[in-house]
C-alpha cells in the first residue's frame, strides 16, 4: 500500500513534512507496513496537504490534512478508502483537474519526481528519444509548427529563435534556461522543477540538439530552496543515466546543464540582465541588438527560455506539431499553465487550451472570491500587468485577444482582489516595486519610478488637481515609450488600468481621467 | 578570539579557491559567504576582489546590485514576510502590520536585543497560499497576523 504526501513549496509551507512524518510513525505505531511516497502538488492548493492512498492501482485523496487529523484518519480508516470530512474521492475525478487539459502537468504531482524509471514509464524521454533520429534542422521545423510562444511574457515563437541561434556560426553555443519566475501570483517553473524535473531536463537536451548547443544553464531564483535541492538531485540522477553529459543515450551527441542561484534581483528575469548576472556581474539591461540568439551568454549564441517553453517541448516532439497546434485558438497555440491566486476559493494551478475566457478561469475553476466579497478587479500577467475589471471577463485567453484590451498574458499568473482593495494603492506600489528594482541603466525608469512614487502620493493624499494627474500621465507616456526594457516599460500598466477603469481609487472620476489616459 | 578570526579567513580562502576558477564564480562565492558567515563582512572585500582579479570597485558593485547580498549582520532569526501583490489580495498589510508593531522594528532591521531580522520578500511562490512567510529559512502559508504572532511566541522572541 502506497501513501503519497507532496513535496512541494506550498504544500510544505503548510505543513505536509509534518503530515508526512506524522503518517510514518502512526503507522509504525500501529504495525502497519505501507510505502510513504512523496510527490509534487496536483496545484489543487485549496486542498493541500492533499495525502492520497493507493490500493490495487487506485487513489483516494484526502485534504486539506493538518498534522493533528493524522490519527483521526488512521481511525477512521483512511487507509481502506473510508469516509471523512476530508475524503476528496478519486483525484483524477476532482472536476478542476479533470477539465483541464495537461500537457505540460500531466505528470506533475502524480508520483514520486526523482524517479527516473517512473519518468520513462509515464513516457518521459519519447521526445529526447525522438529528436535524436532528428536532424537539428528537423527539430526546430517540428517546433516552428507547433505554434509555441515563449512562456516567460513576451510571447516570442520559439521555432524562430531557436533557428536563428541554429544559424549563427560559433564554436560554443548555449541553452538557458529562465527560472527566475519573478511576478508575484506565479508558480508553474517552481511546480515543474520540483515535480517533473526531468522533463525540464529533457526539454533543455532537445533545445541543445536543435541548434547545436553542448552546454546549459537553468537560472534558478533564489527564493526557491526546495526548487533547487530536487533540481540538484535530478541533475545527478540525469547524469547517472546517461541522458546528460557527453554522449547523451549513446549518440554520440553531447550535452551537460548546470544549475546557478540567483539573488533577488526581479531585473534579472530579463533575458540579458539574466545573462549578465549568469556571467557573474551586475544584472544591468544590454542593449539590443544584439539579440541574445546570436551573441548571448559571453557573446556566444544563445537560446533563453522560460521553464514552461522548455517543458513544452518533449510532447511536441513526441505527439508530434500537429496535435499541439490543434489545440488553443488562432495564433495561441497549445496550452497554458493558468495560475489562480490571490483571493479566491480554488487558487491553483489551470492548465487549459487557450480560448477560456477570463469568467470561466475565475469562477467555474477559481470559484470566485474566498472572502465571499464581490470580485473588483484581477491583475493579469504578473506585476507590471493591468488591472482589470469585471466588465472585461469575457475576453478570453489569448494573446491577442488580450491585447486588444491592453493586457497581457505574460507568464500566465492571474491575482485576484476583492472589492476592499484599493487600486490606486496598489498603482503607487507598482511604481515603488519599480524603484527598487530598476537596474539604473536608463533615466525613465530610475528616475521615472522615483518621481512617480511621489506623484501618487500627492494624489492619494488627496492633492488631486488637473496638473497633478497630467503629469502621471505624461510620466507613464515617458516611461512607456523611452525605457530600455520591459520593467521601466511596463510599470505604467498598473497605473494607467487603475486610473482608466478605477480612477474612484485614486480621487478621480470617469470624465478627469478619460481624455488623458485614452490616449496611452 | 585572535584564533576565531584567524579560522574565518582560511575558511574565506577556502570557499574562494572554490569560487575563482569559475568564470562566473563571484555570485555564487557571495551566496557561499553569507550562507556560512550570516553576512559579507566588507573588509573581506579586498581579499574577494583579489582572489577573482576584480577591481574592489567591481566586486562591490555586484555585491550591492543584489537585494539578497548583506554587508551587515543579522539578528539570531530572521523573518522574511512577502509584500507582493497575491498576499496582499489575501491581507498581508495586517501582518505586516501586526509583526513591524510587536517586533518594533521596520524591514530591514534588528530588533534591539538581536534576535530577529525583519527582511522583505517578493514572493515566495507560494501565492496560492498565502499571506506568506519565511522564518529561518522555513515557509508558512495562510498566515495571519495572529498566527504569525503564535509562532513567534513559539520561538520565545515574543513575551
Ligand atoms: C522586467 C522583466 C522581468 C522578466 N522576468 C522573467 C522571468 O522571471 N521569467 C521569464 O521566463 N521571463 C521573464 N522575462 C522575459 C524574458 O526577458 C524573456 O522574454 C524570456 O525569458 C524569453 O523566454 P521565452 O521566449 O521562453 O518566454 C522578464 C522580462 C522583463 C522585462
Ligand atoms: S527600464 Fe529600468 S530596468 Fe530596464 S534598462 Fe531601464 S533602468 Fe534598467
Ligand atoms: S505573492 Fe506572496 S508568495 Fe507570491
Amino acid at each position: 500500500m502506497k501513501v503519497y504526501v507532496p513535496r512541494d513549496f506550498s504544500a510544505c509551507a503548510l505543513g505536509a513534512d509534518e503530515v508526512a512524518r506524522a503518517i510514518g510513525r502512526e503507522a509504525e505505531r500501529r504495525g502497519i507496513s505501507l510505502e510513504l511516497v512523496r510527490n509534487g502538488s496536483r496545484g489543487l492548493y485549496w486542498l493541500e496537504p492533499l495525502v492520497e492512498v493507493e490500493r490495487n492501482g487506485k487513489r483516494i485523496a484526502y485534504g486539506p490534512v493538518g498534522e493533528e487529523e493524522v490519527a483521526g484518519l488512521f481511525d477512521g480508516g483512511f487507509l481502506e478508502g473510508k469516509e471523512h470530512p476530508a475524503r476528496q474521492g478519486d483525484p483524477e475525478e476532482i472536476p478542476y483537474l479533470r477539465r483541464q487539459k495537461r500537457l505540460v502537468f500531466r505528470r506533475v504531482g502524480k508520483n514520486d519526481p526523482l524517479s527516473l524509471d517512473q519518468y520513462r514509464r509515464d513516457g518521459g524521454f519519447a521526445g529526447l528519444t525522438r529528436a535524436l533520429t532528428l536532424s537539428p534542422q528537423q527539430i526546430v521545423e517540428e517546433v516552428t509548427k507547433s505554434g509555441l510562444r515563449g512562456r516567460g511574457g513576451a510571447g516570442f515563437p520559439t521555432g524562430i529563435k531557436w533557428k536563428t541561434t541554429l544559424q549563427a556560426d560559433a564554436d560554443q553555443k548555449y541553452i538557458v534556461c529562465n527560472a527566475d519566475e519573478g511576478d508575484s501570483g506565479t508558480f508553474s517553473d517552481r511546480m515543474v522543477i520540483e515535480g517533473d524535473p526531468f522533463l525540464l531536463i529533457e526539454g533543455m537536451a532537445i533545445a541543445g540538439l536543435a541548434v547545436g548547443a553542448t552546454e546549459g544553464y537553468v537560472y534558478l531564483r533564489s527564493e526557491y530552496p526546495l526548487a533547487r535541492k530536487i533540481f540538484e538531485e535530478a541533475l545527478e540522477r540525469a547524469r547517472a543515466g546517461g541522458y546528460l553529459g557527453k554522449d547523451i543515450l549513446g549518440s554520440g551527441k553531447a550535452f551537460s546543464l548546470n544549475l546557478y542561484i540567483g539573488a533577488g534581483a526581479y531585473v534579472c528575469g530579463e533575458e540579458t540582465s539574466l545573462l549578465e548576472s549568469l556571467e557573474g556581474k551586475r544584472g544591468m539591461i544590454r542593449p539590443r541588438p544584439p539579440l541574445p540568439a546570436i551573441h548571448g551568454l559571453w557573446q556566444k549564441p544563445t537560446v533563453v527560455n522560460n521553464v514552461i517553453t522548455l517543458a513544452s517541448v518533449p510532447s511536441i516532439l513526441a505527439d508530434g506539431a500537429e496535435a499541439y497546434a490543434r489545440l488553443g485558438v488562432g495564433r495561441s497555440k497549445g496550452t497554458l499553465p493558468v495560475q489562480l491566486s490571490g483571493n479566491l476559493k480554488r487558487p491553483g494551478l489551470v492548465e487549459v487550451p487557450f480560448g477560456i475566457t477570463l469568467e470561466e478561469l475565475l469562477f467555474e475553476y477559481g470559484g470566485g472570491t474566498a472572502s465571499g466579497r464581490p470580485l473588483k478587479a484581477i491583475q493579469i500577467g504578473g506585476p507590471l500587468g493591468p488591472y482589470l475589471p469585471p466588465s472585461l471577463f469575457s475576453v478570453t485567453l489569448d494573446y491577442e485577444e488580450l491585447a486588444k484590451v491592453r493586457g497581457i498574458v505574460g507568464h500566465g499568473g492571474i491575482v485576484a482582489f476583492d472589492d476592499t482593495v484599493n487600486l490606486g494603492e496598489m498603482a503607487r506600489y507598482a511604481m515603488e516595486f519599480c524603484a527598487g528594482e530598476s537596474c539604473g541603466k536608463c533615466t525613465p525608469c530610475r528616475i521615472g519610478s522615483t518621481r512617480g512614487v511621489e506623484v501618487m502620493d500627492r494624489i492619494l493624499s488627496g492633492k488631486r488637481d488637473a496638473g497633478t494627474l497630467q503629469l502621471l500621465v505624461d510620466l507613464c507616456d515617458v516611461m512607456i515609450h523611452a525605457s530600455l526594457c520591459g520593467l521601466g516599460g511596463m510599470t505604467p500598466f498598473p497605473v494607467l488600468s487603475g486610473l482608466r477603469f478605477f480612477p474612484e481609487d485614486f480621487g478621480y472620476t470617469k470624465a478627469d481621467v478619460g481624455p488623458l489616459v485614452e490616449k496611452l | 578570539m585572535e584564533n576565531g578570526k584567524v579560522d574565518r579567513k582560511d575558511e574565506l580562502e577556502t570557499i574562494l579557491d572554490g569560487f575563482a576558477r569559475q568564470a562566473n564564480g563571484l555570485i555564487p562565492a557571495f551566496h557561499a559567504i553569507q550562507e556560512r558567515f550570516g553576512y559579507i563582512p566588507k573588509e573581506w572585500l579586498p581579499e574577494v576582489a583579489r582572489a577573482f582579479n576584480l577591481s574592489q570597485a567591481d566586486v562591490y558593485g555586484v555585491l550591492t546590485f543584489y537585494h539578497d547580498f548583506r554587508l551587515q549582520p543579522v539578528g539570531r532569526h530572521v523573518v522574511s514576510v512577502c509584500r507582493a501583490e497575491a498576499c496582499q489580495a489575501n491581507g498581508s498589510a495586517a501582518l505586516i502590520d501586526r509583526l513591524r508593531r510587536k517586533l518594533g522594528v521596520d524591514f530591514g532591521e534588528t530588533t534591539a536585543n538581536n534576535e530577529v531580522t525583519l527582511l522583505p520578500t517578493y514572493c515566495f511562490g507560494n501565492c496560492a497560499c498565502g499571506p506568506s512567510m519565511a522564518i529561518d529559512g522555513k515557509l508558512y502559508g495562510r498566515v495571519n497576523a495572529e498566527r504569525a504572532e503564535r509562532l513567534l511566541r513559539g520561538m520565545g522572541v515574543l513575551e
